[in-house]
């Protein structure tokens, strides 16, 4: 894990009083509201419907024990004992007053975490594969990358004031877990013909009212010039992304009327223009960050455990939470635990103080100091020895975190909607544990198999709704809630956006019309291995418009 | 209007003027880019010091062949949100190799010194009062550790990595 030398504590106290100093600037009147709110947000700062709300980078999703529980107190002392792990990899903590910011960003600092960049027109929080340097097929650890491009892009005095926001998301392994199509920038490793390590680079993805898939820029980039080809794409786009309009101003609309091509030769020329080396990345700089994520030492143990085997034949639940949340892990005898915060009927994300503080002691005790937020709104604990499962699941259910669910249909990821946000136009929260107590962990759920459900409560988008295998879209039509369902969308390496069924539901109706497409579904598809995607790209949307639009009437009221 | 350059206010020896007022023979004189390029015939004898107006939406294209002769490039910052002209003094400074004065003009406030300092301005329009008492008491708000190379900071050699540095 990265570990701050004194020139990083030192940007971050820079930071922290520049921040100070500006907060007293608004108090004493020298700043405006609206200059302030830049600020701000720069410092991840939004003012919500009823308070403050301070959203913390957590970048790639990689914490310490140490962290976590520095965020559990947090939490507690400034907040309601809870904090919102989001979908980009960061918390939230919806109600600290503002003249606390300060101190919580003091109390951060003391454990190497900031709120650097977490919103604002600029370069955001660095997103990357939350099983990197722990899964099966991983190409090489994306995290070395992500946190030199953290640091490149921290303060940058060129790109502080881009159009619109700006995110950056990488991947390790050709499976894509981070989503990276659907990103400003989004990085894959990949090797090339001659057995050397590079990007696959794909701009201009993003979701939000006017979804678009990422096109490939570049098939190879060679790791070395990841700094440099990011400048050449960010800076064509800070010279050339509309401000006219914060709806149009994405880079993806910019490669939308550009056109792509047109697009990919202003990088290609800006890049090729830039003769200095300045920004090449040296390989022992590489290697230095790189030495910072080398993988703990994991004692040999064999591939099957006995102590995991016993405890499966005799207890049902812990097999299924077994088979749902432990992936697989590169080394044989250790598995990559998904701790599922979609508890049935709870909140997508939040996590109590107490929650966590379990999970940071569980990464002591079993996980190698380990612990992942994922983009999916749950945490991983990546290096789990299967003969320490049972322990591990014991304590997890204690603290009610041992929903068997990730990857199913109750693991659903959703913006807080009308419940928090100010711009929501509808409900998503309850829908969700509407949903979850529907279908709940059980084995109706595992029978469904693999599927994503994902709810915004407005057209924004937070909730990634276009790439929800199922996605639903909160709205607001004379007054009424209504909702949308999309389906068919996938945020992973075959990126799709989600196609609209048809008119909307009510709020009364929506769940039910979501078990008529799973029902539906259930019905159609050629075996049970033949998950909910894969069998909507096989039929295509008739049959589901058919049970859904077409029912006769009478027979299903 | 008070011109910030090099640590101080300093007396304005420019004019800035709008299209279709007459550039004095006796240059010193910031005009609007079309309006120089209108009129640039009758200065081709002349080697009097001429400067221009860069509006965001410009690209340096468009004026590239005029860099030797212009002493002063003004770039308008209409909103201090606006961050076009902090790629374009970058380029001009790192790219083209501009030596004269690159100036910012419009909303021009102290927060937003330092990193267009680290871009490559050199002067600043300042009408904010703010912004000027800020200056002349010398605070300029920022950070003192940056993590990529800025205009005129060379990496301290033999220094730990590739981009870091103190501020100066």
């Amino acid at each position: 894990m990265y570990r701050y030398d004194e020139f990083d504590a030192a940007f971050v106290a820079d930071r922290l009083n520049q921040f100070s100093d500006q907060v007293q600037r608004r108090l004493s009147g020298e700043l405006t509201e609206e200059q302030f709110r830049i600020h701000r947000l720069m410092n991840g700062v939004y003012l919500q419907l009823h308070a403050y709300m301070l959203r913390v980078a957590i970048p790639y999703g990689a914490l310490s024990p140490r962290q976590l529980r520095k965020l559990a107190h947090i939490a507690r002392r400034y907040d309601k004992g809870f904090g919102h792990f989001t979908t980009r990899q960061n918390i939230q903590f919806n109600w600290p007053a503002l003249k606390d910011i300060p101190e919580i960003l003091g109390e951060l600092a003391s454990v190497e975490m900031h709120a650097i960049q977490t919103s604002g027109n600029c370069i955001r929080n660095v997103t990357a594969d939350h099983f990197a340097g722990a899964a099966a097929d991983e190409i090489e650890d994306p995290r070395p990358y992500a946190e030199i491009l953290r640091q490149w892009s921290s303060i940058h005095p060129e790109f502080t004031y881009l159009p619109r926001k700006f995110k950056l998301a990488l991947s390790g392994a050709p499976h894509d877990r981070a989503a990276i199509q659907v990103h400003d920038i989004g990085y894959q490793l990949v090797k090339n013909e001659a057995g050397e390590t590079g990007f696959a680079v794909y701009v201009g993805g993003g979701l939000g009212r006017t979804p678009m898939v990422g096109h490939k820029i570049r098939d190879f980039l060679p790791t070395k010039d990841l700094l440099a080809y990011t400048q050449a794409i960010v800076r064509v786009y800070n010279l050339e992304g509309r401000r006219d309009n914060k709806y149009k101003a994405r880079i993806k609309i910019l490669v939308h009327e550009k056109g792509f091509e047109a697009m990919r030769d202003a990088v290609e020329a800006e890049f090729a223009a830039d003769k200095s080396d300045l920004l090449a990345l040296p390989q022992n700089e590489i290697a230095r960050i790189s030495a910072y994520f080398a993988p703990p030492a994991l004692t040999e143990r064999p591939a099957d455990s006995q102590a995991l085997k016993a405890r499966r034949a005799r207890d049902p639940a812990f097999a299924g939470f077994v088979d749902v949340n432990v992936a697989k892990h590169r080394q044989d005898g250790y598995g990559l635990v998904t701790i599922s915060l979609k508890p049935i009927g709870g909140i997508p994300g939040d996590a109590t103080a107490e929650q966590m503080e379990l999970v940071a002691e569980l990464a002591e005790k079993f996980g190698h100091d380990e612990i992942r937020v994922s983009h999916e709104q749950n945490l991983v604990l990546p290096h789990v020895a299967l003969d320490d499962l049972p322990a591990v699941y014991d304590a997890l259910r204690a603290q009610g975190l041992a929903t068997a669910n990730a990857g199913l249909i109750s693991d659903i990821i959703s913006c807080p909607g009308m419940d928090y946000c100010s711009l929501a136009t509808a409900r998503s929260i309850p829908v969700a544990q509407r949903i979850s107590e529907r279908f709940a962990d059980g084995p109706r759920a595992r029978e469904i198999g693999a599927m994503k459900i994902k709810i915004s409560g407005c057209i924004n988008a937070c909730g990634h709704h276009h790439v929800g295998h199922i996605g639903i879209l909160g709205l607001e039509r004379k007054g009424v809630e209504t909702y949308q369902l999309t389906l068919g969308g996938s945020g992973d390496e075959s990126c799709t956006l989600g196609d609209i069924t048809g008119p909307g539901f009510s709020y009364e109706d929506v769940v039910d019309a979501v078990e008529t497409v799973v029902d539906a579904y259930m019905g159609l598809r050629a075996s049970p291995d033949e998950d909910f995607l894969s069998a909507y790209r096989r039929v295509g949307m008739a049959p589901f418009k058919k049970a859904l639009y077409e029912r006769d009437s009478g027979s299903d009221i | 209007m008070p011109l910030y350059k090099n640590g101080s206010f300093v007396q304005d020896a420019w004019t800035t003027i709008r299209e279709g007022e007459a550039i004095s023979p006796a240059g010193h004189v910031i005009a609007p880019l079309a309006w120089w390029q209108a009129e640039r015939q009758a200065f081709d004898q002349s080697h009097v010091p001429i400067g221009v107006l860069i509006e965001p939406g410009a690209s340096i294209d468009d004026f590239i062949a005029d860099l030797p002769r212009l002493a002063v490039i003004a770039l308008v910052i209409p909103k201090f949100q606006d961050g076009r002209p902090y790629s374009m003094a970058r380029l001009l400074r790192e790219r083209h190799g501009y030596k004269g004065e690159v100036r910012a003009t419009g909303e021009v406030l102290i927060d937003q010194i330092q990193p267009m300092l680290r871009c490559g301005f050199d002067a600043f329009e300042i009408t904010d009062p703010i912004t000027q008492a800020a200056l002349e008491a010398g605070r300029i708000p920022g950070v003192a550790h940056f993590y990529q190379p800025g205009v005129n900071e060379a990496p301290q050699p033999g220094a730990r990595p590739w981009l870091r540095q103190a501020g100066r």
